[in-house]
């Protein structure tokens, strides 16, 4: 009986542009498109992950190609065509898919090596796919594993000692435009989680947060946690008079600011500098702003730039953090092995100690005036005989260090012990 | 003894720019203050060269092209280390240093000879009205240096591209203050500079304004800076437009220091 193929479908900021990108996130969250997939009948366990950088499907499956036609078809059929699809989309099975599952969690495959956020947006992911069922027994281990393996890279490699994510770009851009930024004003624009992430380094250093959003009340709940306060979208230009550094993070579909306004904008302001950093995909800020004099529009893929400079070292520490991924790797396919013969040791199990139980109730019941004590001691004994005799069998399974493929030692010891026939009697 | 200043301090400065040369490319704290500190001996030998040209020469050393520029170089270095004692900004004194070396360069390869004053100079209005203009022209080489540094690293913040200065130069804000600070200090001075120049010129010539070719053309570079002054109050000019225009406003005055003296004739030809 062999065991489902595991696959990871998907693409990132390596393999495709931002444009394509922001056609392919699922900007809608994910409870629909996981619904979604949980109609294929050709999958098993799923989970989805979708960021800014990235939009990955893991799955397993027993027909790797039907399914991930399926599945492509279902999330991304309606954004791209099919010639961009099989252009950019990379499919990973098995090793592969681990291999990439865990890199990606310890931030080896992130635009920003070492950067911290992408394990808390794929605990988020996880939690998603968990609630609505949609893992199960394979990639609950899989995704627990992952998540150790990121603290283990985090631990034991300084990756993230140069506490790279794109809040540390950003600042190290805003300091090179403005000198000192304890006198500068921030806004965010869109009040998700990604604009709190970005300006989690920012905050610190600058006079003032400012957050604008959509729906006021989420607005005022993260500007409360920066002591800042909130403003409504509506009033964006107005703000943008008064702030210095804007980082944008809607969802919206299209753009929400052009370069005339900011036109506009930079002679009420004196031609202050303006640094517009655009982390949206689908991008929020016209390209064509960064032409203006004294206006600086970064979006994330140009952020990438900044980060490459202090990257020697960093690669560095992403060799020893590659070995413990590979080595969680060996690890995970070893106990991903295992499963193969768990059915066959637990029927094992579960044969014996029935064999254990009739044979003591039919002694005991033979015997009169036994004590508590007396009752015990004789069961122990049957269990204990029973263990004895089932170490090798059981060491058999369990060991890979055998010239016989596990599959065909499981067979053996099936029809040793006629686990088969004793399942059709039942 | 003063030409024996001239080429120690010559010599000085070239070890400085290299020292300044080196920290450029390494980056290493120990070697920026070395050359700071050898360029401050550069400067205060040249100051010592400089007294000891007055003392030979008897009158103000500033009338010959040599003296001219080595003036000038001298002002410059003494203007930037004006401004490194109140603040720093980074490699500027990289930038300087080269270009107090080919001002001293200049002066070492032209004619050293201590000539006598022409009637018409003697007067107590040649050091003030030549200083003056000299000092400011330093200062505006400064701004011209800072517009320059101020286009490089832009240049490499809007194309996203980070080679050579993002990381070695200061920030656009340092640099656009400096480029201000260097003017509202050389402008003053560039104004007073013409204004001498007119009370002088009615004392010796009778006249305030000859459209000399010299004048008409610090008249030119004066309306230019005058420009970007009142551009930057009024509607705030700063940033990649006031560099360009500090620099070509540099252009300009370096025109009416030399090309008009070898290009066209006047009343201000250097006394050879």
């Amino acid at each position: 009986m062999p065991r489902d193929t595991i696959v990871l479908l998907g693409v990132n900021h390596k393999t495709t542009p931002l444009a394509v990108r922001e056609k392919m996130a699922l900007s809608g969250g994910y409870q629909e498109p996981l619904t979604a997939l949980g109609g294929l009948e050709a999958l098993k366990e799923f989970y989805l992950l979708s960021t800014c950088n990235r939009v990955e499907v893991l799955f397993t499956c027993r027909d790797a190609g039907v399914a991930a036609q399926q599945v492509l078809e279902l999330l991304f059929a309606g954004a791209v065509g099919s010639r961009e699809l099989e252009q950019y989309i990379y499919q990973y099975q098995d090793d592969a898919a681990i291999e990439h599952l865990f890199l990606v969690a310890s931030s080896l495959d992130s635009m920003i090596v070492g950067e911290a956020q992408i394990l808390g947006q794929l605990k988020e992911a996880y939690r998603h796919a968990a609630e609505l069922r949609c893992s199960g027994f394979i990639l609950n281990k899989l995704l627990h594993k992952a998540f150790s393996v990121a603290k283990r890279v985090r631990t034991e490699t300084r990756i993230g000692a140069s506490a790279v994510s794109i809040s540390y770009a950003a600042v190290e851009l805003a300091r090179k435009i403005f000198g000192d930024l304890a006198d500068k004003k921030v806004l965010l624009v869109g009040a998700g989680e990604m604009a709190e992430l970005a300006a989690e380094h920012l905050v610190g250093q600058v006079a003032e947060v400012i957050v604008a959003n959509r729906t006021l009340s989420r607005a005022v709940t993260l500007a409360r946690c920066f002591n800042g306060h909130a403003v409504a979208l509506e009033e964006l230009l107005e703000q943008l008079e008064q702030v210095d550094i804007v980082i944008s993070s809607t969802g919206a579909a299209d753009l929400i600011l052009h370069k005339e306004e900011v036109r506009t904008v930079m002679r009420e302001r004196r031609n202050r500098p303006l640094f517009f950093i655009d982390i949206a995909v689908p991008r929020d800020l016209d390209s064509a702003i960064n032409e203006l004099d004294n206006v600086y529009l970064y979006d994330i893929d140009d952020l990438k730039n900044v980060v490459e400079m202090n990257k020697s070292e960093r690669d560095r520490e992403a060799i020893k953090a590659e070995r413990i991924v590979d080595e969680e790797l060996l690890k995970f396919n070893r106990w991903l092995a295992n499963q193969v013969a768990t059915p066959t040791i637990r029927e094992l199990r579960e044969l014996v100690d029935q064999v254990v139980r009739m044979e003591c109730d039919k002694t005991l019941s033979r015997l009169s005036e036994v004590s508590e004590q007396e009752c015990q001691a004789i069961e122990k004994m049957g269990a204990a005989i029973a263990n004895k005799i089932l170490h090798h069998p059981m060491q058999y399974l369990k060991a890979d260090h055998h010239c016989l493929s596990r599959n065909e030692r499981i067979t053996t010891v099936r029809s040793l012990f006629e686990l088969d026939n004793r399942a059709e009697k039942r | 003894m003063s030409f024996v200043l001239f080429q120690i301090s010559c010599i000085v400065y070239l070890l400085s720019t290299a020292t300044y040369m080196v920290y450029f490319f390494s980056e290493k704290k120990q070697i920026r203050q070395l050359a700071r500190q050898v360029f401050f001996v550069a400067a205060a030998l040249h100051t010592l060269n400089i007294l000891f040209r007055y003392l030979e020469a008897g009158h103000t050393p500033i009338t010959s092209h040599h003296e001219t520029i080595s003036f000038f170089a001298w002002a410059t270095a003494w203007s930037y280390l004006s401004f490194r004692w109140r603040y720093t900004v980074k490699n500027l004194g990289t930038f300087v240093s080269m270009l107090v070396v080919l001002l001293m360069l200049v002066a070492a390869f032209s004619s050293r000879e201590i000539i006598p004053l022409s009637p018409v100079l003697q007067s107590w209005w040649l050091p003030v009205h030549a200083s003056i203009t000299l000092v400011a022209y330093a200062f505006l080489a400064l701004s011209c240096i800072g517009g320059l540094m101020y286009l490089l690293q832009e240049r490499e913040i809007k194309q996203k591209r980070f080679g050579l200065f993002y990381s070695r130069l200061p920030s656009l804000e340092v640099l656009d203050k400096l480029n201000h600070h260097c003017l509202s200090a050389g402008f003053p001075l560039l104004t007073l500079g013409l204004v001498t120049g007119i009370l002088w010129a009615k004392q010796a010539w009778g006249a305030y304004w000859h459209w000399d070719p010299k004048e008409t053309w610090s008249l030119v570079t004066w309306f230019l800076y005058a420009g970007v002054m009142h551009q930057r109050f009024t509607i705030g000019w700063r940033g990649r437009r006031a560099a360009m225009i500090s620099i070509i406003a540099f252009v300009s005055a370096m025109f009416t220091l030399w090309g008009v003296s070898f290009l066209m004739k006047g009343v201000h030809t250097y006394a050879s």
